[in-house]
């Protein structure tokens, strides 16, 4: 069933290719198809996994370490199911969307390339393997980001371009001086070989390249600039995949595997990991502040989060894990949701401009109400699905002894709640008359409203998942792959046999 | 060398400011990691590995990182394309390559 998740997307991509051509709408009728059976597909694999423990497909039937495994275990299966989710609700939002550009198959097809990247890296169990899906994944985004092709789109693709591909490079000499230590790309094999031979001073080099690979992917902070660039100009529904699948699963997903499931963590990296965590959270917030267009303040916005989740994994301990794997999902809903709804307030209003745009809630209650929930949610407002997550990692802090970093965590928390205040709060429930007649083109939102309508009763309700039940279990097992390290790769190489 | 190489490559990135030159940059670093790949998969007297019926494996350099560059290769390619489509049309819209100038996203 595992390579059903990279093949449908890919299938799709071409296909797309194929008719897209012939007949117009079947780009999107295809892609919509596709993610639906991916998303049951990864639905089906969580609910098996969490049954039977961990699946392996060898493709071609070969063995590793000469064949290239396809693993999931709990934690990929917890990222895929994530992953999936949101861009089955992507797709659907963008049919709508992407109708105000020509040639929209060529989008379509770009996103299932991109979902076909993003679950071969999350299915992947050989390094070089997953730089290369990382790759695929990469590549079709920046199409993507520059896909509207208006001047800002070009430099802020060309920008990401040229950055990531640095940061791919590192990877690759990263890639490179780690087969000439252990003399294997199995994940699981290279785990083994440091577990045998000990950490040597190549290992420190390594993890720096690495560090700085999946950092940049993650937009870390030293690392960010890329991202408020590539998330304001380019079509809608991209910023939400890429804040909700796309860094989580390249950059956050890969990083946690490759340090703690193969490596095993250290003390040092744990280390400046926080250090990241914390400059990430405390340089988001800020310049999330300062920003009046409403897709850079959510870009800074996801950089601030994607602190909360890489302070969570630094910690290491089992609650504090688990905080952050449930942070990832609560934010993956509520920052799609965020997105999609500022996509369509930029469709109807004309704008991205946080002063220009007033009354959203009384013109389009729908997208309204839902901006809310997905804004209440990321800053923590009880009810709702950030606030536990967020809790859960500061309780978490707490308990190790981190009080500095409870209290920073604490807030930022408090920051992120002044800023999306100051921001939506102006523009929901502000004053009617500043709307001018551009509300006409009203009608066949229901593709765009039915999406964020199922984020925001998925980010409301999220607080059900910590309650017994599949999630849960499936959460429980992740944060157990991930706390128990290494002993991922006795697991893998023990299911081989 | 390699080494030598990368860093050609990063200083062309990080310093020049014609888009073409920064495009070149990134192709000087992609081709010295992948030389770097290479040179980790080679023996002393090595031959190249092919298998026949009638020969031994013995003395063959390492095939795996050249089946790895060669995929690198393919990716490196891919990103050229693309990188170069982009700036031909930034040169479009801006009329120039200089990224000074190409500063409209602020903030």
């Amino acid at each position: 069933m595992i390579p059903y998740l990279v093949i449908i997307p890919l299938a799709a991509a071409f296909l797309i290719i194929i008719f897209g051509k012939i007949t117009r709408p079947a780009g999107a009728i295809i892609a919509s198809i596709a993610s639906a059976l991916s998303f049951t597909v990864s639905m089906t694999l969580s609910f098996s996994i969490v049954k039977y423990g961990v699946f392996i497909y060898k493709v071609g039937g070969w063995m590793p370490p000469a064949g290239i495994p396809m693993v999931v275990d709990s934690y990929s299966a917890l990222i895929l199911l994530i992953a999936n989710f949101i861009a089955a609700l992507v797709t659907l939002y963008s049919v709508n969307y992407v109708k105000i550009y020509t040639d929209t198959w060529k989008y379509f097809s770009l996103l299932m390339l991109m979902m076909a990247g993003v679950n071969g890296v999350a299915v992947s169990g050989d390094i070089f393997n997953m730089f290369v899906y990382l790759e695929i994944a990469s590549l079709a985004t920046y199409a993507l980001v520059a896909f509207g092709n208006e001047a800002e789109a070009l430099e802020a693709s060309f920008k990401y371009a040229v950055m990531s591909s640095v940061a791919s490079t590192f990877m690759l000499i990263g890639i490179a001086f780690l087969y000439n230590y252990t003399s294997t790309l199995n994940m699981a094999y290279i785990g083994k070989f440091i577990e045998g031979n000990g950490t040597a001073k190549i290992m420190s080099f390594v993890s720096v390249l690495f560090l700085a690979g999946f950092g940049l992917k993650a937009a870390l902070a030293p690392f960010h600039a890329w991202l408020p660039d590539a998330y304001t100009k380019s079509p809608a529904p991209i910023p939400a995949i890429s804040s909700g699948v796309l860094i989580k699963v390249l950059g956050v997903y890969a990083l946690t595997r490759l340090f703690f499931n193969v490596f095993g963590m250290t003390k040092p990296v744990s280390y400046i990991l926080i250090f990241f965590a914390v400059v990430s959270m405390l340089v988001g917030g800020i310049l999330a502040f300062g920003q009046s267009n409403i897709r850079r303040l959510l870009g800074y916005s996801s950089v601030s989060q994607i602190g909360y989740i890489i302070l969570g994994f630094a910690i290491g301990t089992p609650l504090a894990v688990m905080g952050s794997l449930f942070h990832i999902f609560n934010h993956s809903v509520a920052k799609s949701l965020l997105f999609m709804g500022a996509g369509s307030i930029e469709k109807t209003m004309k704008t991205q401009d946080i002063r220009k745009i007033s009354g959203v809630v009384s013109k389009m209650p729908v997208t309204g109400y839902t901006s809310l929930i997905g804004a209440l949610s990321i800053c923590g407002v009880p009810p709702f699905g950030g606030f536990w997550s967020k809790l859960i990692i500061i309780f978490a802090c707490i308990q190790a002894g981190y009080f500095g970093l409870a209290f920073i965590a604490a807030f930022v928390s408090i920051l992120t709640l002044a800023y999306y205040f100051k921001a939506y709060a102006p523009m929901l429930f502000g004053a009617k008359e500043s709307l001018s007649g551009a509300l006409k083109n009203n009608r066949r939102q229901f593709l765009m409203d039915m999406p964020m309508i199922i984020l925001a009763v998925v980010s409301a309700g999220s607080m059900l998942f910590l309650a017994p039940g599949i999630m849960n279990i499936l959460m429980r097992l992740a944060t157990a792959v991930i706390v128990n390290g290494t002993a991922y790769v006795s697991v893998i190489l023990g299911s081989l046999k | 060398m390699c080494l030598i190489l990368f860093s050609v490559g990063l200083y062309c990135v990080l310093r020049k400011r014609n888009l073409i030159k920064i495009i070149i940059g990134i192709g000087i670093m992609e081709y010295a990691a992948n030389l770097f790949f290479i040179l980790i998969g080679y023996r002393q007297e090595g031959r190249a590995p092919i298998y026949a019926h009638d020969q031994v494996i013995k003395n063959m350099v390492d095939p795996l990182p050249q089946a790895v560059v060669l995929t690198s290769i393919v990716l490196g390619l891919a990103l050229m394309l693309l990188l170069v489509a982009i700036s031909i049309r930034i040169y479009e819209k801006y009329r120039t390559f200089d990224i000074t100038k190409i500063n409209r996203l602020k903030g």
